[in-house]
């Protein structure tokens, strides 16, 4: 039978556990948008090893399952001797996956730029970092913000596998609470019904920027 | 940091087992998710409305919410409906009603990306909603949907390892368990990095033979 006593109760918990779930994710998407940039923009350059370390860096975190990379970090780091709870540890993994799939995003994004932009830019003498911050990574953005919130959407749900290796967020405590409460399936139906709450709100706000850069223009 | 590759070399049978598993896990989960997604798409696009609803929330669901939240819903949930899983059906069938969300969008764009014209046209020569289906849309937007589809098929080989946390004895959890008896984890974990990372460049590479293959004879627009 389902028991909705128990969904009531564990709901304010599960909200305090999504919390987690909203700063692991967007950071790790804030993160791993600085990473994109410059895996982007090395890809991008007319550098030789700038691109071939491009084209690995995307090929190996696209190419290895999240769960293995959380594993390797998870296991792998104290062996080199670097020693970092396990929540930072598991948002750098994050950062450096959503870092692949950005960089592939921001490319199409970039490549959209009008030439006549950057050189108008260089005409004013700003600097090449200059025109990356000013000029390039705003209109990339605007050229590729649907793909951006599908990423970050894709992060939130992507973010539930950091459970597994110990981090305490909604799926790590929904996991918890089912385990001692035997009520797997309220507990899971509900986390499931917090994290599609929190992609539906992602998508909103994707959707209402969308629509201002739209009525500016410049979408 | 010592590095003995012997922990591996010595669990090969096993090793060997656990890729088996993987291999088969992600073949069956894509046929079946491909019906699904095939299902729901020509469901939504014959448009009835009682049926509409239930599988645009089906797909809706599915496309946000951890893949890992569904399969614990299914696995642990499952019971309460009578739905006593072995954990490695509760993980195909976890992997094919994801991937099958997934497919039924991509199969949705490409149904609508075949020129309403034609349809008109079939319609007008008596042919029925279905063969019109079968004989003009599907042939037609396979072509067209084929990269994505492919992308998608190549994505749902990652989830496999999943499955690893519902104790399903594939790859990932074949060589954690090797990790975690013998604490041989750099070892171990970089293999299984290395062995996803090969079998992904493999099967990338694949899809897009296919795809120029199948693509040979179509127009391109851009450049």
């Amino acid at each position: 039978m389902f028991d909705l006593a128990i969904v009531l109760k564990s709901v304010p918990m599960l909200l305090g556990a999504a919390v987690w779930t909203v700063v692991y994710s967007l950071s790790s998407v804030a993160i791993g948008f600085c990473i994109g940039t410059l895996v982007c923009a090395a890809g991008l350059s007319g550098s030789r090893i700038g691109r071939g370390f491009a084209a690995f860096y995307v090929s190996f975190f696209r190419g290895v399952p999240l769960l293995v990379q959380l594993l390797l970090s998870y296991y792998c780091l104290p062996l080199f001797g670097i020693n970092v709870p396990s929540s930072v540890a598991a948002v750098g993994t994050l950062a450096l996956c959503t870092g692949a799939y950005l960089a592939e995003i921001l490319r199409g994004g970039f490549l959209g730029i009008p030439r006549g932009q950057i050189e108008a830019a260089r005409m004013l003498g700003l600097s090449r970092p200059q025109i990356l911050t000013r000029i390039e990574v705003p209109l990339a953005v605007r050229l590729t913000l649907p793909s951006l919130v599908n990423e970050t959407t894709m992060m939130v749900k992507s973010s539930s596998l950091i459970s597994v290796v110990g981090v305490l967020e909604l799926t790590r405590l929904a996991q918890n609470i089912a385990t001692s409460t035997f009520q797997p399936l309220e507990i899971y139906l509900t986390a499931g019904a917090i994290y599609f709450a929190i992609n539906g709100v992602i998508s909103a706000a994707g959707t209402l920027a969308e629509r201002r850069f739209r009525a500016e223009g410049a979408g | 940091m010592r590095f003995d590759i012997t922990v591996l070399t010595s669990q090969w049978p096993e090793l060997l087992h656990g890729m088996g598993l993987t291999v088969l896990i992600w073949f069956a989960a894509v046929a079946l998710g491909l019906v699904i997604g095939l299902a729901v798409a020509v469901v939504l696009l014959l448009g009835n409305r009682w049926l509409a609803a239930p599988l645009v929330a089906y797909v809706a669901v599915m496309r946000g919410t951890p893949f890992l939240i569904q399969l614990f819903v299914l696995y642990y949930g499952g019971p309460y409906f009578g739905l006593d899983l072995s954990p490695l059906t509760a993980g195909i069938l976890g992997l094919a009603f994801y991937g099958g969300a997934y497919f039924s969008e991509i199969f949705r764009s490409g149904f609508l990306s075949v020129p309403p014209g034609q349809i008109e046209a079939a319609r007008m020569m008596g042919i029925s909603r279905l063969a019109i289906v079968r004989h003009i849309q599907l042939p037609q937007m396979l072509v067209i949907i084929l990269p994505t589809l492919a992308n998608m098929v190549v994505l749902l080989s990652k989830e496999t390892a999943v499955l690893s946390v519902i104790t399903v004895n594939e790859l990932t959890s074949v060589v954690s368990s090797i990790g975690s008896t013998t604490f041989a984890f750099a070892e171990t974990l970089l293999f299984l990095a290395l062995v996803y990372w090969g079998f992904l460049e493999i099967i990338t590479a694949a899809a897009r033979r296919l795809e120029r293959r199948v693509g040979r004879f179509t127009l391109r627009t851009s450049s």
